[in-house]
């Protein structure tokens, strides 16, 4: 029978496009495993870039991100309480969900030309202040995103019991609302954190890089994801096997933020 | 009671089912005839296994993983007039033949999101008619059999969408309809549905009984009472009776069948 | 009085993601004037991209990064597109339930590798290969575009699944019980009844590719020249900017704030048309 021939082809199809898909996960990740373990010492943690090491790449990068984030998070989680407890139903909320929405995906280089143009054109130089504002940027709109979707969740029976017992609106908002949906709303922080931290575009020209340890924000600061890019494209066997350590690292930071992230959200469902 | 003249199409022999994961069956034993151009209701309280068993009558269950049969569960060949066990079915194609011949609606309407005529047409292209006119012809005759041919005949071509939820629900009753089927299974058909339409659709389940064996599962006493030949009262995954609906109603022989009748529980 | 307060912080927050975008938009238009007046639209099809003597003038054209993104583009979306589907139809139609959760998390994992360790492992192992099979020097067009398309496809196959997963267990049941096969299920009802959000999928997955840096910024080759077969190396416009933006002056840089505005506006076109048309208000 034809038909069943072709149902059995596009589901041995299917399987296959799904198995390709594994193939490639376990492909990077052994490659880098493998070429990255081997360039892994206890130097890489305790140097600087200068003297073949990591360390203030993964000072610098953690910062840059860490601050990113105690700019976005307030400023999110508020974008994301007002779209849903107040505005909700409004035109203009609904306009700003979309434009929210629609910057999650904006290319990361434009946000960094944005921020050069801003940050590091009228200060005469790159400097650590204008990553973070990059990498801010590009975290907003996730945050925004996902306390919207998660206060969305929180029955509104809730929302009423508070009413009903006397309680102000944003007292009810931040005491109980903001509370049911902390678990998911964490989450999200972790999972765009997670993003955040391994970008290089809006670093290029923003922060830019650092050999040196430093932690003036105003020069020009150490990067990680920066650093992968230059030491990859050196011809010399040292910094390419540095830049697999750095890559090996990195992935592993970003994959065990995903993971942790998932396991709270598994555990409360 | 003029047994000898009805003929099984299909009869439930002590069967067991339990879902994956389940400590116990949620089937428990059960046996029930079927008989041909009659219409049979499966009564009984919230999660006492009617739908259970009726979507066991085509295995539209083994859609999902893990569950297990025991038991029988025969359907009589057309051609031969013997009974085979359709639990003795593996192969996709038999599934898909099966469940060709034993039909199914179900509690909500389920149009496809297609045209009126792509809907109805759906499942004889599925059987191999391409032919444009004899589709065409198959399709009217459907429609008309499931007494919405007049409302649907200038519009065949609009989205299933736009109808309302009873045109909808008659709508799958044409698609199944036109299959030929054998017997057909409701599940619940008119739960969803505004009291005018549910007269629509029980009229038409007693019309179409002239061709197809119907089994209806239903919560509502007075829509067993009315439309069906026999009833079965289940319970807890036990057939508790079975026999001629007007002996049910009027003059069970259990007596928790009478409970449930006359609203006492469930 | 502290509700009130509370209320226009959050008021203004809500604010800012409207101003960014205006604030991105007039920045890079406002930045880009020198070489919009210069070259006004001859820009997109201008071939040429060479500064003058002594950084003075100098003759810049968009033509050759503008291909380049497209074409990098569509190669991912041409081979990306139907292994995600595949992936979806696997995770939603065909895998077995203790195997959905583990191949789901593997997929999203996939989805969150920083694209800089795309990049690199395309450049060291997947580009010789490409090189291997396809000839050339390795570095190209097709290598960008595969690789491209390795980064989109979990993208792209997690939205198209979950667009599946909300077609109604009844409405696949009910084409089973007129004996379709899964594969008719999938491609007659499975498919239309979710078809806005997996052409959404794909949309956004294109916007996403049509942005993508440092992937690209690896593997296209990064030279200014028009590419005459589909393994030659060429540029893209975020890769031009990400190599030579901060070094450039005057009408250079205008000229790639003017790529930027290009990429920033089609890409917001392409995202906006994704998620307005054919996400609508789902969530909701």
């Amino acid at each position: 029978m034809n038909r069943l021939l072709l149902n059995k082809i596009v589901l041995i199809l299917s399987t296959v496009s799904a198995f390709i898909g594994i193939g490639f996960l376990f492909w990077i990740l052994i490659t880098l495993t493998y070429k990255g373990l081997a360039g892994v010492h206890f130097e890489t943690f305790t140097k600087d870039l200068v003297e073949g090491g990591i360390r203030n790449l993964l000072v610098g990068q953690f910062t840059m991100a860490l601050m990113a984030t105690l700019v976005a998070v307030p400023l999110g989680v508020l974008a994301g309480i007002y779209l849903r407890e107040y505005g909700h139903g409004s035109k203009f909320a609904s306009v700003i969900r979309t434009l929210s929405d629609v910057m999650t995906s904006a290319p990361s280089i434009v946000i960094g030309v944005f921020v050069f143009a801003i940050l590091v054109d009228p200060f005469g130089g790159y400097n650590g202040w204008a990553g973070i504002v990059a990498l801010a940027i590009m975290m907003l709109p996730i945050i925004i995103g996902t306390t919207d979707n998660m206060l969305a969740l929180v029955p509104k029976e809730l929302r009423e019991a508070g009413i009903a017992l006397g309680g102000s609106k944003h007292k009810i908002i931040l005491q109980i609302v903001l509370q049911a949906a902390k678990v998911g709303v964490t989450t999200g922080i972790l999972l765009s954190f997670a993003r955040i931290i391994g970008e290089t575009a809006p670093l290029l020209f923003t922060s830019a890089n650092n050999q040196f340890f430093t932690m003036d924000l105003t020069g020009q600061f150490p990067s990680l994801t920066v650093s992968i890019y230059n030491l990859a494209t050196y011809p010399d066997e040292a910094s390419r096997n540095l830049a697999w350590a750095a890559s090996f690292i990195l992935t592993a930071i970003v994959l065990f933020i995903n993971l942790t992230g998932r396991y709270f959200t598994r555990n409360k469902h | 009671m003029a047994n000898s003249e009805l003929k099984k199409v299909m009869e439930v022999k002590d069967l067991f089912f339990t879902y994956p994961g389940a400590p116990e069956p949620t089937l428990k034993g059960n046996n029930l005839p079927i008989y041909e151009n009659k219409i049979t209701a499966l009564i009984g309280p919230s999660g006492c296994g009617k739908s259970t068993l009726l979507r066991a009558m085509n295995r539209i269950h083994d859609l999902y993983p893990g569950l297990t049969y025991k038991g029988k569960i025969d359907l009589r060949n057309q051609e031969t007039g013997k009974m085979e066990n359709i639990l003795d079915l593996k192969k996709e194609n038999e599934l898909i033949n099966l469940r060709q011949r034993v039909g199914m609606i179900f509690q909500k309407p389920t149009p496809f999101p297609m045209s009126i005529y792509d809907n109805v047409a759906y499942g004889l292209k599925l059987q191999g008619i391409k032919n444009k006119g004899e589709l065409d012809g198959l399709v009217e005759e459907a429609l008309k059999g499931a007494a919405i041919w007049k409302e649907t005949k200038d519009r065949l071509k609009d989205s299933a969408m736009g109808m309302s939820g009873g045109q909808q629900q008659r709508l799958c009753i044409a698609r199944s309809v036109a299959l030929k089927p054998e017997v057909l299974l409701f599940d619940e058909p008119t739960s969803a549905l505004d009291p005018i339409s549910t007269g629509a659709i029980e009229e038409l389940i007693s019309e179409i009984k002239k061709d197809i064996t119907v089994a209806i599962v239903t919560h509502n006493m007075q829509q067993a009472s009315r439309l069906s030949d026999f009833t079965t009262f289940m319970y807890l995954g036990d057939i508790i009776e079975f026999d001629e609906t007007e002996k049910i109603f009027l003059n069970p022989s259990q007596k928790m069948t009478e409970d449930y009748i006359t609203g006492r529980f469930g | 009085m502290g509700g009130k307060l509370f209320r226009n912080f959050s008021f203004f927050s809500a604010t800012l993601s409207f101003f960014l975008l205006v604030g991105i938009f007039a920045i890079l238009f406002t930045y880009a004037q020198e070489s919009m007046h210069t070259f006004g639209f001859d820009f997109l099809y201008t071939e040429i991209w060479e500064p003058g003597e002594d950084d003075e003038g100098g003759i810049f054209g968009g033509y050759i990064p503008i291909m380049g993104t497209l074409m990098s583009t569509l190669i991912a979306m041409i081979l990306a597109t139907p292994l995600a589907m595949g992936i979806a139809i696997f995770l939603t139609e065909i895998a077995p339930g203790q195997i959905v959760k583990p191949f789901s998390i593997a997929i999203e994992l996939l989805a969150a590798i920083p694209s800089i360790i795309y990049g690199m492992w395309g450049l060291f192992y997947f580009a010789p290969i490409v090189q291997l099979l396809f000839g050339g020097n390795g570095v190209g067009l097709l290598t960008a575009g595969i690789v491209l398309a390795i980064m989109v496809i979990p993208f792209m196959a997690a939205i198209t699944r979950d667009s599946m997963n909300t077609t109604p267990d009844v409405l696949k049941e009910s084409a089973y019980a007129i004996g379709a096969t899964k594969f008719e299920v999938i491609k007659d009802v499975i498919m239309p009844y979710s078809k806005g959000g997996i052409i959404g999928s794909i949309i956004l997955s294109l916007g996403r590719a049509l942005g993508e840096t440092m992937a690209v910024a690896f593997l296209i080759g990064s030279v200014m020249t028009v590419p005459k077969v589909i393994t030659d190396p060429t540029t893209s416009i975020p890769v031009l900017l990400a190599n030579n933006f901060a070094e450039a002056q005057d009408l250079e840089i205008s000229s790639m704030y003017y790529l930027a505005l290009i990429l920033f506006v089609v890409s917001f076109t392409v995202i906006a048309l994704a998620k307005f048309y054919f996400f609508g208000r789902k969530k909701h």
